[in-house]
């Protein structure tokens, strides 16, 4: 890549373009991507090709703009910084806008580059696709078609540099192979979507997603619509995984200053059962959202949101920190350079309980296991807290799954589903998002169905 | 970016520069090749907690390139509009499609000028920015003024600026220039029983002119209503009954009862409930469904969709009977039979696949006053949130943000929101009354396999027999 000019080298020189009175933050990314997508033994489509861009801050007398442009050329990014410009001089001036100087703080330093990828050529890829769609296929009599086996990788380079002196910069590989079965029996469909996933493709387990698909699509088959009840709740690792990633962005200090976040006015109080401690750890390398910086350059550190049930915490960037009279968690995060940063989580987890999933469900006895939830985006309300949303899984009576449901949702409010956190599994997953999943046995929520 | 305002990054891209890349691209065989050349510009700015904080601008142009051989597409995207960028790019797309035929192919474009449905007066990009900062302050200030209980305000307003080039291997190339503007106001409001929020959106396919119709005041006391009026709703029922849904609640429900279900790339893999069924009687007699990109400045239309033909009506289900799949161009082809032009992608990073553009059930006869009077017991729905679906189960679920119980024919108790949950056949089957009162709803933004484009949705006030609510109400 020899010819590809240097990230790091690119941001400090436009940084370096700001003029007296004002600050200029630059990130520029770029990342190359393959996609595979297999069906009914061919390759469907099979794309490649390099993104690059740059998200550009700039911030005088308390105002702040942004404007981004998808190329790396000067021209582009002169044009890209006269747009931010041009667009802080409409925002209101606030005295505590402002990008973060420079904090001390020494990163922890990830490794998260793997030569390996780069070397693994396009048709192991394929093969690796072809292969997993064939063993889904023949894994099972009640698999009638793969609707989906797909690889894919990325290699991302990032890096940022503000005139206050901030450098930041990172690289990371990683790969991934999915399916999504469809198992069928009568005129009933179900599909069951698995993955794997690493940073490069020896770390891939092919056959456990394989499995796992099977298993979650044919153990669906037969479900029917119960009678509405309240019961005990029990979430499977990747539905865990995003309740959490929900409820750590309803601790982000910008949103508690807006008076948007139910968890405002509660530092210090009990706002979970005491099973609960929940932490957001990027400096975690094994984390799949580890990272050595945070979105404004800063050190990524160790921030426990909520101790034995307790608030402890809540997230900060640069911006909002200064406006609660503290200083950044290091947790600004952006969707990319068309961006600009926001306050989120990375590696949120759960401290895991003692007991294994199977134990779990013996210790609550009755009630419903959760293996997957629709509709999150539309009924779940962060703001209120109300909590609805499908849900796909099997009732469980005497600590044994029993029959699979459909057509069902399940529903609390937020507050209640943190307070009734009954057990905490010890199955901890990391998974390709910002939270780690496990098995969460809720003691109690509304069912609804026929 | 504002210097080269009105330089398009497409203009060079003429015939005979279009014919060379498309035949680099079947330079190793391959039954079919594309270039789809894109240049966006947006802008965004935001006010919240009384301030104008976020003011966001983008540009991204490149061309993405897709070569078929047999089953196979392979497909490579650039940011590098010269020719020697759309010639690499061409050249790794026939790399990927692994086409092995050889030989030389001739292309020759002939360009074609599809009419916009949406024509522009004043280009957004050409108003100032303190005129739409202007927009933002006024909602704020409306919002705020309706109540000591609003504890918070934000209000975003959009523009987008997209301009299309497609030409393929068949000798066609067509141009779009689609410019959008979108408002959307949100109001947190806060009492005695928690905090509660509120919103309201409008968008449309047009240019800043949008803001002569449009009323920001109007739409910001929406929000601020709807809010307020929550902090007194009860918890949602939780269990199966009647729901009557509001004429431009956002017609959400079909979008994901049918909709996704009637795309005929999960026909051909046969996860579509839908799978079989043209020809059969798939929803209740009341019911006529239609896709229709040519409705002028609603929030799916445009000239040409984004594989370069020009947008059609289609009717998906007429009184009940299921007429046609939508179809991307491709698949059609192979089929050997029209298409129904639903080919879009989210920009020329990606591939097309079937989707919707503005998808709306046709007006039914009955007074919608007199459907909610004749229900003793049920939900009125009179804004709807998103929703998803399962297109193998057809089971899918949308949000209510605002609703409230029917008892004995009357609206009472506003409601909390909620998830719904329902199977598209049986809902089809299930609707008892269709109003006379068709409107179109919000702007939409559909996902489909982590794409997403801009969708418009409508409906007549209707009622479902029977739905599950996903509420806590014991």
């Amino acid at each position: 890549m020899s010819e590809l000019p240097d990230l790091l080298e690119l941001a400090e020189r436009v940084a370096g373009w700001s003029r007296p009175g004002e600050a200029v933050e630059v990130y520029v990314s770029r990342g190359t991507e393959t996609d595979v997508h297999v069906y009914d033994g061919e390759v469907e489509s099979l794309s490649s090709a390099t993104v690059a861009g740059a998200g550009i801050r700039v911030v005088a007398d308390g105002r702040q703009g942004f404007a981004y442009v998808g190329l790396l050329e000067e021209g582009a990014l002169a044009e890209a910084l006269a747009e931010a410009r041009d667009n802080a001089s409409y925002a209101t001036p606030e005295g505590w806008v402002g990008l973060p100087a420079p904090d001390g703080a020494s990163p922890t330093l990830h490794d998260l580059w793997r030569d390996e990828l780069a070397s693994f050529p396009v048709e192991r890829k394929v093969a690796l696709a072809l292969d997993l769609e064939r063993e889904v296929k023949s894994a099972d009599p009640r698999i009638t078609n793969v609707e989906s086996a797909r690889w894919s990788d990325a290699s991302s380079e990032m890096a940022l540099a503000s005139s206050l002196g901030v450098t930041a910069s990172d690289k990371s590989t990683s790969c991934y192979l999915s399916v999504t079965a469809v198992a069928g029996e009568g005129d009933q469909n179900k599909l069951g979507h698995a993955y794997t996933v690493g940073r490069a493709p020896s770390d891939l387990v092919a056959s456990k997603a394989a499995g796992e698909a099977v298993d979650r699509a044919v153990r669906l088959l037969g479900a029917t619509q119960p009678k509405s009840a309240h019961l005990p709740v029990v979430f499977e690792p990747r539905v865990s995984a995003q309740l959490l990633g929900l409820v750590s962005s309803l601790l982000s200090g910008e949103r508690v200053l807006k008076g948007t976040s139910l968890f405002a006015d509660r530092l210090g109080e009990a706002v979970a059962s005491r099973a609960v401690t929940l932490v957001d750890d990027p400096t975690n390398e094994v984390a799949w959202g580890a990272s050595s910086f945070d979105d404004e350059g800063l050190a990524c550190r160790r921030n426990t949101m909520i101790d034995e049930g307790v608030l402890a915490c809540f997230l900060y960037d640069g911006t909002s920190a200064r406006r609660a009279g503290t200083s950044s968690t290091a947790s600004a995060v952006r969707a990319g350079f068309k961006s600009a940063p926001g306050v989120g989580a990375r590696a949120v987890y759960l401290v895991p309980g003692e007991l294994s999933a199977e134990e779990v469900l013996g210790r609550i006895g009755d009630g419903l296991l959760v293996q997957s939830v629709s509709g999150m985006h539309s009924g779940v309300n962060p703001v209120s807290g109300d909590f609805s949303v499908g849900a796909e899984g099997l009732l469980f009576s005497g600590g044994v799954l029993s029959a699979p449901v459909r057509e069902v949702t399940i529903a609390s409010s937020i507050q209640r589903m943190l307070q009734g956190v009954a057990c905490v599994g010890s199955d901890l997953e990391w998974l390709p998002s910002s939270a780690a999943g496990l098995t969460l046995a809720i003691s109690e929520m509304s069912m609804s169905g026929a | 970016m504002t210097t080269t305002d009105g330089a398009g990054l497409l203009d060079h891209l003429s015939e005979a520069v279009v014919n060379k890349a498309l035949a680099q691209a079947l330079a190793t065989g391959g039954d079919f090749a594309e270039i789809f050349a894109e240049d966006r510009k947006g802008t965004m700015i935001g006010l919240e907690d009384g301030r104008i904080e976020d003011l966001s601008s983008g540009r991204e142009a490149g061309a993405g390139v897709r070569v078929v051989v047999g089953n196979t597409t392979g497909f490579a995207h650039t940011a590098d509009l010269s020719e020697r960028g759309l010639l690499a790019a061409a050249e790794a797309a026939s790399g990927a499609a692994r086409s092995g035929g050889g030989g030389v192919r001739e292309v020759a474009v002939t360009r074609q000028q599809a009419a916009t449905p949406s024509p522009v007066e004043v280009l957004p990009g050409a108003v100032a920015k303190q005129d739409k900062v202007g927009l933002l302050r006024r909602a704020d200030a409306t919002a705020r003024s309706a109540g000591g209980a609003v504890r918070q305000v934000s209000a975003t307003y959009g523009e987008n600026r997209r301009k299309v080039l497609v030409a393929n291997s068949d000798g066609l190339m067509a141009g779009d220039d689609q410019v959008r503007v979108r408002f959307r106001v949100s109001v947190v409001a806060s009492g005695d029983t928690g905090m509660q929020t509120g919103a309201e959106s409008t968008g449309a396919t047009i240019g800043f002119e949008a803001f002569d119709r449009w009323d920001v005041e109007d739409l910001s006391q929406k929000a601020a209503r709807r809010a307020l009026l929550k902090l007194a709703a009860k918890p949602a029922p939780s269990g199966t009954m009647p729901v009557v849904i509001k004429s431009g609640s956002g017609a959400v429900l079909f979008h994901e009862a049918c909709g996704h279900g009637l795309e005929a790339d999960f026909i051909a893999k046969a996860v579509s409930v839908f799978t079989g069924k043209v020809g059969k009687q798939v929803a209740s007699p009341l019911v006529t469904l239609v896709d229709d990109g040519t409705m002028p400045h609603e929030w799916g239309a445009a000239a040409i969709d984004d594989e370069g033909h020009p947008t059609k009506r289609n009717v998906l289900i007429e009184d009940g009977f299921l007429t046609d799949y939508m179809w991307d161009w491709l698949r059609a082809r192979k089929e050997g039979r029209p298409a129904s032009t639903n080919g879009r992608r989210q920009s020329y990073q990606h591939l097309p696949m079937v989707r919707m553009t503005n998808t709306f059930v046709a007006n039914g006869t009955e007074d919608a006053d007199e459907i909610v009077r004749q229900t003793p017991r049920g939900v009125y729905i009179a804004q709807l949130g998103g929703g998803q679906v399962d297109t193998a189960t057809g089971d899918f679920v949308f949000g209510m943000t605002e609703a409230y119980l029917i008892e004995d024919g009357r609206l009472t108790h506003p409601i909390r929101d909620a998830n719904l949950i329902g199977n598209g056949p049986q809902v089809l089957r299930d609707i008892d009354a269709v109003a006379n009162d068709f409107s179109m709803g919000w702007p939409g933004t559909c996902g489909k396999f982590g794409q997403g484009v801009p969708v418009g949705m409508g409906q007549p006030t209707l009622r479902v027999r029977a739905l599950t609510i996903g509420g806590t109400a014991r």
